[in-house]
């Protein structure tokens, strides 16, 4: 059941993505599309809608880059609320920190390694 | 005789005649593409996410580390020249995931290598995920502000 | 005081047509995959042709088609009076690169996709006017150096909407000589930059087709001519969309040129090939002019086209701040004329 709601749920929010780029007319570049899902995930995160989504379909609400958004915003809340304002500060990409060293790290071998094919 | 300048009006007229010419897009075609890899590819992070806490992760770590483990596959994938390939025929649905991410970071890193470890490499591993960083982390931290003065 | 050789408001016609000598093209694996893969000398599988980076692969392959050019016509670098070129990278490096390595005199050009056809009308005014006897004219592109520089690395995941063209792959060179056999240019009119409102990067069909059509119909005007005058009249790089839109452009200003139109980005590629609207760059127009055409000229199968090389006159810079994308055709009349002395 977990993964069926992982996959309608995710596959839905990619249709949102898709949707943003058909009807500006592929104005919307890719980076378009990732800058709204996590500006978009933060957003809806703080007005506290977002983590019921992500305990209903798990992956399907965390894998989606508006889930990086969600981190962020409640490691930054969660920060503020427990340290104060310096929590805010460092709350948010301590939150998502697996997430950024990963894609460094795998990001920076990568490019080592590989030679793009074209 | 036709002068330089080119009016408004032949602007307008020539924007009717480009949109009754411009092919269809396949929007119903993309979205239903979008659904099927972007929702694919939740399934498998729905899968990691499982086997991590089969091992006994928290479900923070889980979700950590699954997203952790998808980069790694995505960058794997770009590396190999099979990334752009899913994005091309899947739209949003193999943009939006963090794979999605992980792609825009390596492939610009991957095709500047030539230009040096620093300007390269290090750049251009930001050139989209830069702006993405920017605005998740600034939102996050106005959010973080206002919880702690309003609440 | 005016002009001997100028007619009309735009156009030159040349009193002694200068002839094309020899031809030289080289093309990528997809191209090479394409209907028109016997005209070209040359097919490269890898993208890199055995280089490390793909600029110095582009680069690599205008220096072999121009060496082709010689080789045809069994020349050698110091024959040659003047070389012609332009591409579209940034300042135009696989152009000055490759005039680094030929140590011909050279003048660089910038028409972004239009640069052939702009090359051939220069070269021949050289010509014509006296001032040199051979002259190599030519231009390359790249998908990948292309992509990266206008749009995005290749290797990024990105949609690409049904508008959108495929830069081609390949260089192609002409050699232009006052004597000689060999088609023979008979006229030029060099276009203007009309700017349309059109700001979609991905449909530069649509920006590229009013600059096509104002020249084409300038052309008729200053010569007098029609469109049956032609046996084939051509375009650089305005695929499917692009041709459609130049069609109905021309048809409001009372030429009908339909029957005997296409385009080079249409011909390059097959249907199969996914490459949405079709070919597009500067290599696209050259290698079709260079081989293709040239054959059909040689051959006798057409005894006079209409060439007009298409250019998008854009920059990343220019797109980022949301300039609208203007564009230009310079058309050129090769006749093929085996009887002339």
């Amino acid at each position: 059941m977990d993964y069926l709601l992982a996959f309608v749920v995710g596959g839905s929010i990619c249709m949102i993505g898709q949707l943003l780029i058909d009807l500006t007319s592929y104005k919307f570049t890719s980076a378009h599309v990732l800058v709204t899902f996590v500006t978009a995930g933060a957003v809806i995160s703080a007005l506290g809608f977002y983590q019921p989504l992500v305990d209903l379909a798990g992956a399907g609400a965390t894998v989606p880059l508006s889930g990086f958004g969600h981190l962020l915003a409640q490691g930054a809340i969660n920060g503020a609320t427990q340290k104060g304002i310096m929590g805010a500060f460092t709350g948010g990409v301590t939150a998502a920190a697996a997430g950024i060293t990963a894609a460094v790290v795998f990001g920076y071998f990568a490019a080592l390694i590989f030679k793009p094919r074209g | 005789m036709s002068g330089a300048a080119i009016s408004e009006k032949q602007k307008q007229d020539y924007a009717k005649i480009v949109k009754q010419f411009k092919p269809a897009q396949r929007i119903w075609r993309n979205i239903f593409w979008a659904f099927i890899v972007g929702g694919f590819i939740c399934l498998i992070g729905q899968f990691f996410i499982n086997i991590f806490l089969s091992q006994g992760l928290s479900t923070k770590e889980a979700n950590s580390a699954a997203s952790s483990t998808l980069i790694f596959i995505a960058a794997l994938l770009t590396g190999l020249g099979v990334y752009d390939e899913i994005s091309r025929f899947g739209g949003a649905g193999g943009i939006v995931p963090i794979t999605g991410f992980a792609n825009s970071m390596v492939a610009p890193a991957m095709e500047y290598r030539a230009e040096g470890l620093i300007f390269g490499v290090g750049a251009k591993l930001f050139t989209i995920a830069g702006p993405v960083l920017v605005w998740g982390i600034f939102t996050a931290w106005a959010a973080a502000i206002l919880y702690y003065f309003f609440k | 005081m005016t002009a001997p050789q100028k007619i009309g408001m735009q156009t030159i016609a040349f009193q002694s047509p200068p002839v094309i000598i020899s031809t030289g093209s080289v093309v990528g694996s997809r191209e090479g995959d394409g209907p028109l893969a016997g005209t070209f000398d040359k097919v490269v599988a890898d993208t890199y042709y055995g280089e490390k980076t793909w600029e110095k692969a582009e680069q690599r392959m205008m220096f072999d088609s121009m060496k082709k050019a010689l080789q045809k016509a069994n020349l050698q670098e110091n024959d040659i009076d003047f070389m012609l070129a332009g591409d579209l990278l940034n300042q135009i490096i696989s152009s000055t690169f490759t005039a680094r390595s030929l140590g011909i005199p050279f003048l660089g050009l910038y028409g972004a996709c239009s640069t052939m056809y702009e090359s051939l009308a220069v070269g021949a005014m050289m010509i014509g006017g006296g001032f040199a006897d051979r002259v190599l004219a030519g231009t390359s592109s790249h998908y990948c150096t292309a992509e990266r520089q206008y749009r995005f690395p290749v290797e990024q995941g990105t949609q690409r909407p049904m508008t959108a063209q495929w830069t081609v792959t390949g260089a192609g060179s002409m050699i232009l000589a006052k004597e000689g056999s060999g088609p023979v240019i008979t006229h030029a009119t060099i276009g203007r930059v009309i700017d349309m409102g059109q700001g979609d990067s991905q449909d530069m069909g649509a920006a590229m087709a009013p600059a096509a059509a104002d020249t084409i119909a300038r052309h008729f005007m200053d010569t007098g001519r029609t469109p049956e005058d032609y046996d084939l009249i051509i375009t650089g790089d305005l695929a499917t969309y692009g041709k459609r839109l130049t069609e109905e452009l021309l048809k409001q200003k009372g030429y009908d040129i339909s029957k005997r139109y296409t385009d080079c980005g249409i011909l390059i590629y097959s249907g199969s090939q996914d490459v949405h609207a079709g070919g597009s760059g500067c290599g696209c127009s050259a290698v079709v002019t260079c081989g293709y055409l040239m054959e059909l000229l040689n051959s006798e199968r057409y005894r006079r086209i209409l060439g007009i090389g298409t250019g998008a006159l854009l920059s990343s810079c220019s797109l980022q701040q949301g300039e609208t994308v203007p564009g230009i055709g310079h058309a050129v009349v090769i006749e093929s004329l085996k009887e002339r002395k």
